[in-house]
């Protein structure tokens, strides 16, 4: 197995008014990972406004308009490296109405940082973050608890923070939470432990994310191999060859291992395990390669190869929790696509059971879905799916709805099994 | 058993073959869009890497401005005879003279206008991807836009109203005539591409390393003599040792002074230095904020 420690992708939750751009900013800056010419325009840009120093949190604002707006309105990618570690931020907005931006992030994350400003404690927002990260399955938490500065770094307001938000976590079985105090704007406890903060003993928010161990983030029991792509040269050296393309989701493989072939059920053995520069014995996810097998089966794009006896759910009608993301309402008597591992299948949402009050987490009876909205549905395709659940295996049970007529992805899925 | 660790170079490798495989198999007709350029060097082995003993499920193609370093179209060629794929150009020159493209100057830059030969060429071939070498990490409106970025009829890029991108599924559908550009290297910065031209050993063309070559001064950079680029008014001639960190137009590229002879001395350089590529090597994106944004909206790469 693999020692995957190389890449961490992460999001940062919090408005603008908890110092989240700050954070951002000061990560990079203190990583070293600003280049001189982007603190020269951030630099200007602050005098500009009629500040004085260097705003930091310009350095995250991407398009025109938010420039013009002073707000965030995308999710935006970041990148720095350590020599431990390359890190992906997915810097996402706080406001409300960007909950579809925040599940958009956190569909890749490893880690969420909910940032929580010490003066205001847990907040609804705050809460409505910590919901998001349980629903998405981000697989470790920090709450930030910023601003220590402005109360004058007391050890039991951040204690009564932790409290507060312990509890609420408690019901949402978030687990895997780190509660750090910290001052964004000073630096203290983000890359530098700083001089304020001596009574709180444990790692700085760097140190964590250099460390933070993320080998089993990924699923690593359950061998599942969409097929991506049929390699048939038929050249006259390989007249007869067919490689299986794509991507392990989860689990790992060896050559000689017993597999099956879903939906149809067939089974044969792993004959290769191909790479570019050569065969290997045994891969493991996230790797992408080429297999072939020991039997002449009818393989296409959409099929998966499973291990023999480890076998996921075939189904033609499942329940799932969906994050609506389109301007363009549900309309519940319509054909919709979904796209579910390398499958394209026609869906309809059969049933909405209740929408999720994101702030009180309260069921509401709906007729139909508008952005933003969280619900659990019932769906029926018209060809079967090969699926998990998603708690058990993020890459297999996730999926996203595609309206056949504009095109768009209108929705983000998340299959449950009861 | 895998005995050597999971790396980065090995995660955003899979990352960028599994969407290269996507394209392939969803995509009806797509074109991978090769300059010469380090980025699409890098893509080209990521695509023998997804394909393999296949052939690319792909053309090549390079809009060729006619203002390109002659090392890189020389290396061009003859990296793709070596792959024994096949390679469309279209030029510029073809659109100034259909009247597509009205230029002020001949030496102007003509970065810009690659758009609308780039858009020429994708109508005449009916492409609907187009895979390209671009990374977020290049400029600000970059770090916004999707791994699939879809473009309307006429070839434009709304930033407002992208599709939202979740996990790794991609939704690659187009309607006739629209087009997606599809970024596998996304999430690489430039550390990241030479470090994997390093482990992968990759070829380059030869502007890349430190050289000696006839320079002028002009604005905040460096700008290589050529029949396009001659002093003006009190600029004088000097001898620098130089590389350059892009590879574009010849009127408008700027080395910068080095003497990274190699590609490990380059990973050394790179992994210090203080400016951002392209505010280092590109006039056309230092005229404001917000250069970048406009011309991709314009249908630029």
């Amino acid at each position: 197995m693999f020692d995957q420690t190389g890449l961490l992708r992460f999001i940062t939750a919090g408005s603008v008014d908890d110092g989240k751009s700050t954070l951002i900013g000061r990560l990079l800056h203190d990583s070293k990972s600003i280049f001189e010419d982007q603190l020269t325009s951030i630099t200007n840009t602050t005098r500009k406004r009629g500040s004085e120093g260097v705003d930091l949190s310009l350095l995250t604002d991407g398009l025109q308009a938010e420039r013009e707006q002073g707000i965030t309105i995308d999710v935006a990618y970041r990148y720095f490296a350590t020599p431990k570690r390359k890190f992906i931020i997915a810097d996402t907005p706080g406001h409300e109405q960007y909950t579809r931006n925040m599940v958009t992030g956190a569909s890749t994350a490893n880690l969420a940082i909910i940032l929580i400003d010490a003066r205001k404690g847990v907040l609804t927002q705050s809460r409505r973050h910590a919901y998001l990260t349980s629903l998405v399955g981000i697989p470790h938490l920090v709450v930030a608890v910023n601003k220590m500065d402005l109360v004058d770094y007391s050890q039991s307001v951040f204690e009564r923070i932790c409290k507060d938000f312990a509890a609420f976590a408690e019901n949402l079985k978030l687990h895997n939470i780190t509660y750090i105090p910290m001052s964004a704007l000073n630096g203290d406890m983000v890359v530098e432990r700083g001089d304020h903060l001596n009574w709180y003993q444990n790692s700085t928010l760097m140190d964590l994310l250099e460390n933070v161990s993320i080998e089993d983030d990924i699923n690593r029991d359950d061998f599942r191999f969409p097929v991506q792509w049929v390699c048939r040269p038929q050249t006259k050296e390989l007249h007869d060859f067919r490689g299986y393309m794509g991507r392990i989701e989860s689990g790992s493989m060896r050559v000689g291992d017993n597999v099956t072939l879903l939906p149809s059920g067939l089974t044969s053995r792993i004959k290769e395990i191909l790479r570019y520069e050569g065969p290997i014995d045994e891969a493991s996810a996230p790797q992408s390669i080429t297999l072939t097998i020991e039997d002449h089966l009818d393989i296409s794009r959409g099929d998966m190869l499973v291990k023999t006896g480890d076998t996921p759910r075939i189904s033609k009608a499942f329940d799932a929790m969906v994050c609506w993301l389109s301007e363009q309402p549900l309309d519940p008597s319509r054909k919709y696509l979904i796209k579910h591992t390398t499958r394209v299948v026609k869906a309809i949402i059969s049933r909405i059971d209740y929408r999720v009050d994101v702030n009180t987490l309260d069921h509401e009876t709906v007729n139909t879905l508008n952005m933003n909205d969280i619900a659990h549905v019932g769906l029926k395709v018209q060809l079967p799916i090969v699926c998990d659940d998603y708690a058990h295996n993020r890459a297999t049970g996730c999926f996203i709805i595609i309206d056949e007529s504009s095109n768009n992805t209108v929705a983000a899925g998340m299959i449950s099994l009861a | 058993m895998n005995n050597h660790p999971f790396t980065h170079l090995d995660a955003l490798e899979s990352e960028a073959i599994h969407i290269m495989r996507e394209v392939a198999a969803e995509c009806a007709n797509p074109v991978l869009l090769f300059s010469g350029g380090k980025d699409s060097i890098v893509l080209l082995r990521l695509a023998e890497k997804a394909f393999r003993p296949g052939r690319f499920p792909f053309p090549l193609m390079h809009i060729d401005t006619e203002h390109n370093f002659p090392e890189v179209i020389e290396f061009r060629d003859h990296r793709v005879k070596e792959l024994g794929e096949r390679l469309i150009v279209r030029s510029m020159e073809d659109s100034i003279k259909k009247g597509r493209v009205v230029l002020r100057s001949e030496n102007q830059s003509r970065n810009a206008f690659q758009s609308v030969t780039l858009l020429d060429a994708i109508a005449e071939f009916k492409f609907d991807a187009c895979i390209g070498g671009a990374r977020r990490d290049e400029e600000k409106a970059r770090a916004k836009e999707r791994i699939f970025s879809f473009r309307d009829e006429f070839g434009q890029w709304d930033p407002k109203n992208q599709r939202p991108e979740l996990w790794d599924i991609y939704n690659t559908r187009t309607h006739p005539g629209e087009n997606i550009r599809v970024f596998p290297i996304s999430n690489w910065t430039e550390l990241d591409v030479w470090e994997y031209i390093s482990r992968e050993n990759l070829e380059v063309p030869k502007i890349y390393f430190a050289h000696t070559r006839e320079v002028i001064r002009r604005a905040t950079g460096l700008l290589p003599v050529s029949h396009l680029v001659q002093p003006q008014g009190g600029e004088r001639i000097e001898q620098m040792t130089v590389r350059f960190r892009t590879v574009g137009d010849m009127s408008c590229t700027c080395p910068v002074e080095s003497d990274a002879a190699n590609v490990d001395e380059i990973i050394a350089e790179t992994a210090l230095t203080r400016i951002t590529e392209r505010g280092a090597t590109r006039m056309d994106d230092q005229t404001s904020d917000a250069s970048m944004e406009l011309r991709k909206k314009e249908g630029y790469f």
